[in-house]
């Protein structure tokens, strides 16, 4: 704890890292000081890249996502080709490949990386906490309809679940159903309508209405 | 490409466990499918895990798999399915006896 008046209206325990570092976190430090002792990058280009990787925003996919909804030439050349449909609009998926799968009245997609937390960051920035947790990674692949309902997204039975398991090179992205209510709207405002976990396929974008 | 296997084809994933990093999941170990797509060739994971090239680059297909196939207790519908990326070295043609 600081040893200096600490008050702000709650008490809380000193905001640090109480547990001992682990065996892969002291590696990473030792190849990180190694990388910049060397030249290979400076500090300062690490902390920019880090800045970079944490400024992407859902944003990205959500213009992906109304831009095939206003446009079906570009839906069709996303669904054929998603990483040289993106880099039309300047998305570059580096070295991944980018598959876009579709929801329609009779499917429904939704994403999981079972070995570890794979996932479109170019697109849709990090991934949230749960995505990376053994519950959500564990349960998806098994019992995909609990885990929607628990998300709020209960299915009909005519609606097949497609699970994509995100396990080596390709990135995936869950094309959501355009809501009813939405034929006066501009591509610009669709893109509003469009949130991370409807990407993710555990949620359906609601009509606006 | 060179590619072993077209869509549409049925496969049946190896059954083995080798004692060093690969991108099969366990659970998928075993079971038959077939191919959706071939994604291209990619570097070998079970190469670059250990700092080596991972050449020659290895086809990588999407195989889907019927969720009732996969898991005898799956409760949800007979259609569901999984789609896994799955590269070439681990997959061989479904025996006829194998079942869809």
């Amino acid at each position: 704890m600081s040893e200096h008046p600490h008050d702000h209206g709650h008490p809380h325990a000193a905001i640090e890292q109480t547990e001992p570092q682990g065996h892969y976190q002291y590696l990473a430090d030792a190849v990180r000081e190694l990388l910049i002792e060397k030249g290979v990058f400076t500090a300062d280009e690490m902390r920019r890249a880090i800045e970079a990787m944490d400024a992407r925003t859902p944003a990205q996919g959500a213009r992906v996502v109304a831009r095939a909804w206003v446009d079906p030439a570009y839906k069709a050349r996303l669904l054929a080709d998603g990483t040289a449909a993106v880099e039309e609009l300047g998305i570059d998926m580096g070295p991944t490949k980018l598959v876009v799968v579709e929801n329609t009245p009779n499917v429904h997609n939704v994403i999981v990386c079972t070995l570890c937390s794979c996932y479109p960051r170019m697109l849709l920035g990090l991934p949230p906490a749960w995505y990376k947790s053994r519950n959500y990674r564990s349960r998806t692949v098994i019992e995909p309809r609990a885990v929607l309902t628990e998300f709020g997204t209960r299915l009909p039975d005519d609606v097949d679940v497609r699970v994509h398991d995100s396990t080596a090179d390709m990135r995936y992205l869950v094309l959501p159903m355009r809501p009813e209510g939405t034929g006066h709207m501009s591509e610009d405002e669709l893109a509003t309508l469009v949130t991370r976990d409807t990407m993710i396929g555990v949620a359906q974008v609601p009509s606006p209405s | 490409m060179n590619a072993r296997f077209a869509p549409g084809e049925r496969v049946s994933v190896d059954k083995r466990y080798p004692k060093k990093h690969c991108r099969t999941p366990y659970y998928i170990r075993g079971k038959t499918g077939v191919i959706e797509r071939i994604c291209g060739k990619f570097a070998n994971p079970e190469e670059l895990a250990y700092g080596r090239d991972g050449l020659p680059k290895r086809p990588l297909y999407r195989v889907r798999f019927r969720q009732t196939e996969v898991w005898s207790s799956y409760n949800g519908m007979d259609d569901d399915t999984v789609d896994i990326e799955i590269f070439e070295h681990w997959l061989k043609p479904a025996s006829k006896g194998a079942k869809k």
